[in-house]
């Protein structure tokens, strides 16, 4: 029975992670209809941040730790918002490139990543050189568009196949995942103990504070989530468009707006997942979203995709599955089991434990 | 109010309308009768931003909106009842009527707009809770109406109100349809496939064929008319 709970305790901690990137799938899901496979890489940008902004706040202190997992939110939304501007919006809709911002920001980045060469000689200088040349960038073509200067190349059709922007995504994880192998090297690293790291013992239980803090984030983090999906005017028009995108503009809803803002929320509950999995598992690698990434994307699959609620509980459900194996003899086969149990329920419930199928009436 | 003119749509290489001008006073209702394909929808879909035009103009109140994207333009106060009334299914009633008030911020004015959308489409209001995919095809036509008139209006334009409805809602439709024009000074657009109803509400008339204008008058008069008759009023 110990035994029992103490794996119950371990499963639901990871399971809590999966379950914060699952989200991230399946919202994206809902409203854009395609899966964001640069999104476990969101989650290991998240770790970088982590990383980094660990070193600036002293170690085992509950304000510190907050103040990284905040700042890795913010960062991993701004680079949601970021890949989804650049790759994902030019495939939907007609689009006018304007040539003077994008050389703007290639010299501002270019002159930037230049000038900063040998102002940053450490290793923690990495991260600040990556922000200012991406600040620059930014800077650059802010202001050439404020120079109101254009050099445009139209494309007038919009409306790539879906499968033409899941091929950009993988395009941009890989880019994502061999940019961090450049900048940071290979090499595993080891994360910081940002949050204070204690075990008591109730019972036969061991439990740690880095557990209780993994879980009690994700259910914050949700229970957040769910107000704003449900709650609050931009929840209902996410909701909105997800259901029926051009209605939604119908209504004066603005879809970019809402699609980029469905980014960054998904995004930011990654950078979390990247946290508080970096805290449990504290060795992180440019690769390490790839297999997290890949069961999260289970998980949404298996709770019913474009389903919120949906992904927290295929989350969970991954999470336990996968460490009951792992604790038991066949622990070899973590992943195959936890994959056929996937399989045998979607074999029961094609659309996922939550999904359903809609019918509207016409 | 809204003059188009030379509004020309074409779906790839093929034309769906070519060369279309109409003009609408306001306080009117102008309907836009044609058979299947003549380019009805078409029109409003351009006119509301959802497709684009690929020439000609759309002026509304003297402004130029022919590339304004859709949200903008329910922003000016024209708002498109759209044909299949897409709802929003899996919301609720009364969140369907919160979207149709997703620019207005008038705490005050959202109320009442509620309060007359809910006098004249009482049924709603008894359904507030309710999901909108569970009404049926006219209360869904009514809860379409009441959300665009949650974005308080000026300019309405309706598609095939009367698709896919009993036909007892649909008169009942129709009188409130005719209602919102008269009480609430909301000027109309109403494409409808069934013209004897539509002509019979509206003023003014334009006759769709093939992406164009083929005949204009008023209601009154397009109804005695023999060519109309042989076509579209059924003998």
């Amino acid at each position: 029975m110990t035994e029992f709970l103490q794996q119950l305790l371990n499963g639901l901690s990871l399971g809590a992670v999966y379950a914060l990137i699952a989200l991230g799938y399946t919202m994206v899901y809902g409203v854009l209809r395609f899966i964001n496979f640069a999104h476990s890489d969101v989650f290991m940008v998240g770790a970088f941040i982590g990383y980094y902004a660990g070193r600036l706040v002293p170690e085992g202190t509950i304000w510190g730790g907050i103040a990284v997992l905040l700042t890795a939110m913010v960062g991993c939304s701004l680079l949601g918002m970021r890949i989804e501007k650049t790759a994902y919006r030019p495939l939907r809709e007609p689009i006018e490139f304007n040539l003077v911002t994008i050389l703007a920001a290639l010299i501002g980045g270019g002159a930037a990543f230049y000038l900063t060469r040998d102002v940053f000689p450490s290793d923690y200088a990495i991260a600040l050189r990556i922000i200012s040349c991406w600040a620059a960038a930014e800077a650059a073509s802010w202001l050439a568009r404020r120079t109101g200067l254009k050099i445009v190349l139209q494309r007038t059709r919009g409306g790539a196949p879906t499968l033409n922007v899941l091929i950009t995504a993988i395009g941009v994880s890989l880019l994502l995942e061999y940019s961090g192998q450049l900048i940071f090297g290979a090499a595993p690293r080891t994360f910081p103990a940002i949050f204070p790291s204690l075990n008591f013992h109730v019972g036969g239980l061991t439990i740690s504070t880095n557990q209780l803090c993994v879980i009690g984030v994700a259910a914050f983090l949700l229970v957040v989530l769910q107000f704003i999906v449900f709650r609050t005017r931009i929840g209902t028009a996410m909701r909105a468009v997800s259901m029926n995108p051009k209605a939604a503009a119908l209504m004066g809803v603005n879809n970019d707006v809402v699609i980029a803002f469905t980014f960054a929320l998904g995004s930011a509950l990654a950078g979390a997942g990247g946290i508080l999995y970096a805290v449990n598992y504290p060795s992180i690698d440019p690769l390490m979203g790839v297999m997290p990434g890949l069961k999260a994307f289970v998980a949404a699959i298996l709770g019913g995709i474009g389903n919120i609620p949906g992904a927290a509980l295929g989350g969970l459900l991954l999470g336990t599955v996968e460490t009951f194996v792992a604790g038991s003899e066949w622990s070899t086969y973590k992943d195959a089991i936890a994959f056929a149990i996937l399989i045998v329920i979607l074999l029961f419930r094609p659309a996922g434990l939550l999904g359903r199928f809609t019918i509207e009436k016409v | 109010m809204l003059t188009v003119s030379e509004l020309s749509v074409s779906y790839g290489a093929i034309a769906a309308l070519s060369g279309v001008s109409f003009e609408i006073p306001a306080g009117a209702i102008v309907t836009l009768v044609g058979g299947n394909g003549a380019g009805k929808t078409t029109t409003l879909r351009a006119i509301s931003g959802l497709i684009p035009s690929r020439g000609g103009k759309v002026t509304f109140q003297g402004e130029d909106i022919t590339t304004l994207p859709a949200h903008k333009i329910v922003a000016r106060g024209l708002c498109h009842v759209p044909e299949g009334r897409m709802i929003f299914a899996n919301l609720t009633v009364d969140e369907n009527l919160s979207m149709g008030a997703y620019l207005q911020r008038d705490q005050a004015l959202i109320e009442k707009n509620r309060d007359y959308v809910f006098s004249i489409f009482p049924r709603l209001k008894e359904r507030i809770k309710q999901t909108a995919g569970t009404l049926s095809g006219g209360e869904q036509q009514m809860l379409a109406i009441g959300r665009a008139l949650m974005g308080d209006p000026k300019f309405l334009m309706l598609d095939e109100p009367s698709l896919g409805i009993a036909p007892r809602l649909i008169s009942t439709i129709f009188e409130k349809i005719v209602e919102i024009n008269r009480n609430h000074g909301i000027t109309i657009l109403l494409v409808e496939q069934n013209a004897n109803l539509a002509l019979e509400v509206s003023s003014y008339a334009y006759v769709l064929e093939t992406g164009r204008i083929v005949m204009q008058g008023e209601s009154k008069q397009l109804r005695a008319d023999p060519r109309l008759k042989a076509t579209y009023l059924g003998g």
